[in-house]
């Protein structure tokens, strides 16, 4: 569908024929509908964490902010653990694909056995960050102390109940499938999930950027932007 | 099995049996609709009872020992929060958005209804906890609907403690519930049209929801955001938005978070939303007109893309409210002139209202004296914003009752016209039976008479300098006494409009048991809502078969035609010719 096209039309004349039955209206499936809905949860889904990021950004100029990287006391300059959750974070993603590729050939078992290990890994991520957390206040970061420790929570739990919102997605779907007796259309709702899914790793990779930058790279992005 | 369209899914048709999964935990739209509708407005009659209120300090001084400075803050506050958020985006979108855009579009119901249930209930726990912080301690907020910090949430703040926490969650409640909503209208729009409803073939009703709904989605999301920042900043000491402040004599525990930042992110979704309430009833009381008028839209095309034009550039003129805020001086005359831009889209769709009536065949209805009424005030409302988009204008004005009365007349007064003008034009369809004419009219004329004599002195005291959001305003130097005098008719005036809108409710109530019969399309519709087998329309709206769509909304008066209207199911070969028979090339 182009818009300038479609804004362009003259609903007045009689149409050419043929446009009544044009054969998409009014038959939309229902996982058309939900990919559309799904487009629109992704673009809510970033205008929130760009919103977050900009105001990251714009808090990052005032004077009592110390990036979390950067000097050898700050906890992310070595940012291994991070790595690990991120690593967590990423298998999750990888075991869904498999079941969303499983599912597509009604291979059933392969595609429980990715949907469980999807889970499962996103619960470990979960408890990694957690822990992640408690190793922070350990060291004396708390929420707090610094704006860049704020940040650094608020966003790791924003980004971890959207996580969360997708587990209970996932459940649902997998439930009624089930339920249902309609295994053969597992595969559409849970390529969904998985685009949910690889789209969260996507800027969870951002979030890491961010959260380990150096001032210096940090303060270039804000003059970037105007702060 | 796999490619079933929504529209064909039997089962999504077995009629609710039981009166709750009937009445209270239903999955149809209209259902969820009524809901919507009735919860709103009950919250804008305790919004409305709190102007009252107000109105009694301001035109009577010291006469009422139970408003004091705070509770008069804690009025304006939650007047002000709960007409914006709470009745109108919640009436316009849940109530009108849910009932009309399936019967519009001729789908049986919203693409995900069970989603569309679960946003009313969240609604309805948003307003819950909104007005439970009338009974928490300290009472509800009194930080103005802006929420500006740092004032907010310090001591000296009316409900600084409970009531700001209850207000921020409440938000984040109803946004929720927006967004499970909007995710269903707009896929609804985008997946579920019956056949031949092409987008342009839309009654502009569904393109100001539509737009609306998508500045919602993309708008709501930065009130969130502030609103978590800020709760962070209350309940566990974070500095978001905080600067180092002493107060009270001590010190706090803040250090240097940026309040303007709040106000950037505030008005970067508080701009959008008064066009999310502004675009629906630019949508509503396009049809309203043209019905009434028996002529087309003026300009269907050029209205269309107004309202996306407006949409779009409503997003980059959002510090216009922050002229005065210290932010860089540069960005006054950006935005002073995307605000100026605004107005172009917005002046065309008011013309083509105007052109729409021009040698229509005007039947004064109840409907349409609220939609004429709507011109008046809101080409009123956006005169002043112009002046007020001129950053050497806002300065003076700013924080002044001008202010008041510019927004007032722009989106208080005139979205209540057009929801009149809907609720008087639809409620046949809803309810089955005709309002009482008469009741309406003495509604009309109060209302619109009195909102006039309500806000236009405003404005004038605007000029004084009388400022906005105070409890009294004591002795000064540039308000004369007779500011007084004029404050006191104010309120004389508002009480009367007050009152006048239990005419409304008795008429209502009254009609629905007792009003005449409406009968099949009252008004002599074109579009699809006033096609359906039964009115009220049941669950499922179209009986077996959906219907088919072969022209616009808009076929009034059709040269050539018999009757003055087309309905949109009519085929072209079957429309009544005046000469006798039928020919059916003039469509
Ligand atoms: C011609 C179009 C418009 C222009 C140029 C305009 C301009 C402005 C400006 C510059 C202000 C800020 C005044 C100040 O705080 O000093 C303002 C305030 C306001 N406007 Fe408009 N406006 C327009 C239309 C609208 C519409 C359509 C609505 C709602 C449906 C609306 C609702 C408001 C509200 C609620 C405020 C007050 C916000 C507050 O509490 O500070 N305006 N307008
Ligand atoms: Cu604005």
């Amino acid at each position: 569908m182009n818009p300038f096209k479609t804004l362009g039309e003259k609903p007045w004349l009689a149409q050419p024929a043929g446009i009544e039955h044009s054969a998409r209206d009014g038959l939309a499936t229902a996982q058309s509908a939900a990919r559309i809905a799904l487009r629109f949860i992704l673009a809510i889904v970033t205008v929130i964490f760009f919103l977050f990021i900009l105001t990251f950004l714009s808090r990052s100029q005032y004077p009592d902010f110390q990036a979390l990287a950067g000097q050898p006391w700050q906890p992310f300059t070595d940012p291994s653990r991070l790595w690990f959750n991120t690593g967590l974070l990423a298998l999750s993603s990888l075991a869904i694909q498999f079941g969303v590729y499983a599912a597509r050939r009604e291979q059933l078992n392969n595609a429980i056995a990715g949907i469980s290990s999807a889970v499962f890994f996103a619960l470990m991520f979960l408890l990694a960050q957690l822990s992640l957390w408690q190793h922070l206040q350990s060291l004396g970061f708390y929420i707090n102390t610094n704006p860049a420790n704020s940040y650094f929570y608020l966003l790791t739990a924003i980004h971890g109940l959207h996580l969360l919102g997708g587990l209970l997605v996932l459940t649902n779907v997998v439930f009624r499938v089930w339920y249902d007796g309609a295994l053969d259309r597992l595969s559409g709702p849970l390529q969904l999930c998985a685009t949910y899914w690889h789209y969260l790793l996507g800027i969870w990779l951002v979030l890491f950027a961010l959260l380990t930058s150096r001032p210096e790279t940090i303060n270039a992005l804000a003059a970037m932007c105007g702060f | 099995m796999e490619h079933v369209a929504i529209a064909d899914q039997v089962d999504e048709l077995h009629d609710p049996d039981t009166f709750i999964t009937k009445y209270v935990w239903s999955q149809d739209h209209k259902v969820i609709a009524i809901q919507y509708s009735l919860t709103a407005i009950f919250v804008g009659l305790v919004a409305l009872v709190l102007s009252g209120l107000m109105r009694l300090q301001l035109g009577f001084p010291d006469s009422f020992d139970f408003i004091d400075p705070g509770s008069y803050l804690q009025f304006v506050t939650m007047h002000g929060m709960i007409m914006v958020i709470y009745l109108l985006t919640a009436l316009f979108l849940g109530g009108f958005g849910n009932y009309m855009i399936p019967l519009m579009i001729g789908a049986r119901d919203m693409v995900f209804p069970y989603l569309n249930m679960m946003s009313f209930w969240f609604y309805l726990l948003s307003v819950i906890i909104l007005l439970s912080s009338f009974f928490a301690p300290g009472g509800p907020t009194g930080a103005g609907w802006t929420l500006y910090p740092p004032q907010a949430i310090l001591q000296g703040t009316p409900g600084y403690d409970w009531g700001i926490i209850l207000m921020l969650v409440s938000l984040a409640v109803f946004i929720i519930a927006f967004t499970m909503g909007g995710l269903n209208y707009v896929t609804t729009v985008l997946q579920a049209r019956t056949r031949g409803m092409t987008l342009m073939r839309m009654p502009l009703t569904i393109w100001g929801i539509f737009t609306a709904t998508i500045l919602g989605l993309l708008a709501f999301p930065a009130l969130l955001v502030s609103a978590i920042m800020m709760l962070l900043d209350k309940l566990l000491g974070t500095s978001f938005f905080m600067p180092a402040i002493v107060s009270l004599g001590e010190s706090m525990d803040y250090t240097g978070g940026s309040p303007v930042l709040f106000q950037h992110l505030f008005w970067f979704f508080g701009h959008p939303e008064v066009y999310i309430v502004a675009l629906p009833a630019f949508g509503l009381v396009s049809d309203v007109l043209a019905t009434h008028a028996r002529k087309n839209i003026f300009g269907y095309r050029m209205m269309v893309w107004a309202i996306v034009a407006i949409g779009g550039l409503s997003f980059v003129v959002w510090a216009h409210h922050m002229y005065v805020s210290g932010m860089n001086p540069y960005f006054g005359f950006f935005f002073a002139t995307t605000t100026l831009i605004i107005a172009i889209p917005t002046a065309i769709k008011v013309y083509n209202w105007v052109l729409t009536l021009w040698h229509g065949n005007i039947h004064l209805t109840v409907p349409m004296l609220f939609a004429i009424g709507f011109i008046f005030t809101f080409t009123h409302g956006g005169l002043t914003g112009l002046f007020l988009g001129n950053v050497v204008i806002d300065l003076p004005l700013s924080d002044t009752y001008f202010v008041v009365a510019h927004f007032h007349m722009v989106m208080g007064v005139s979205p209540i016209m057009v929801l009149f003008a809907a609720l008087y034009h639809w409620y046949p369809l809803i309810t089955g039976r005709m309002l009482n004419v008469k009741l309406g009219q003495a509604h009309f004329w109060f209302t619109f008479l009195g909102t006039y004599a309500i806000y236009l002195p405003m404005h004038y005291l605007g000029f004084l300098g009388v400022p906005r959001r105070y409890f009294a305003t004591g002795d000064t130097s540039f308000i004369p006494e007779s500011a007084q005098t004029l404050n006191a008719g104010i309120t004389v005036s508002a009480l009367i409009v007050g009152a006048a809108q239990l005419i409304f409710l008795y008429n209502a109530f009254y009609s629905f048991r007792k009003g005449e019969k409406a009968g099949h399309n009252p008004w002599q519709a074109t579009s699809l809502e006033w096609q359906t087998p039964d009115v009220p329309p049941r669950h499922g709206n179209w009986g077996e078969k959906l219907p088919v769509v072969y022209r616009w909304a808009y076929d009034y008066s059709v040269p050539g035609t018999k009757e003055d209207f087309v309905p949109q199911t009519v085929p072209p070969e079957e429309v009544p010719m005046s000469a006798g028979d039928t020919v059916g090339d003039n469509v």
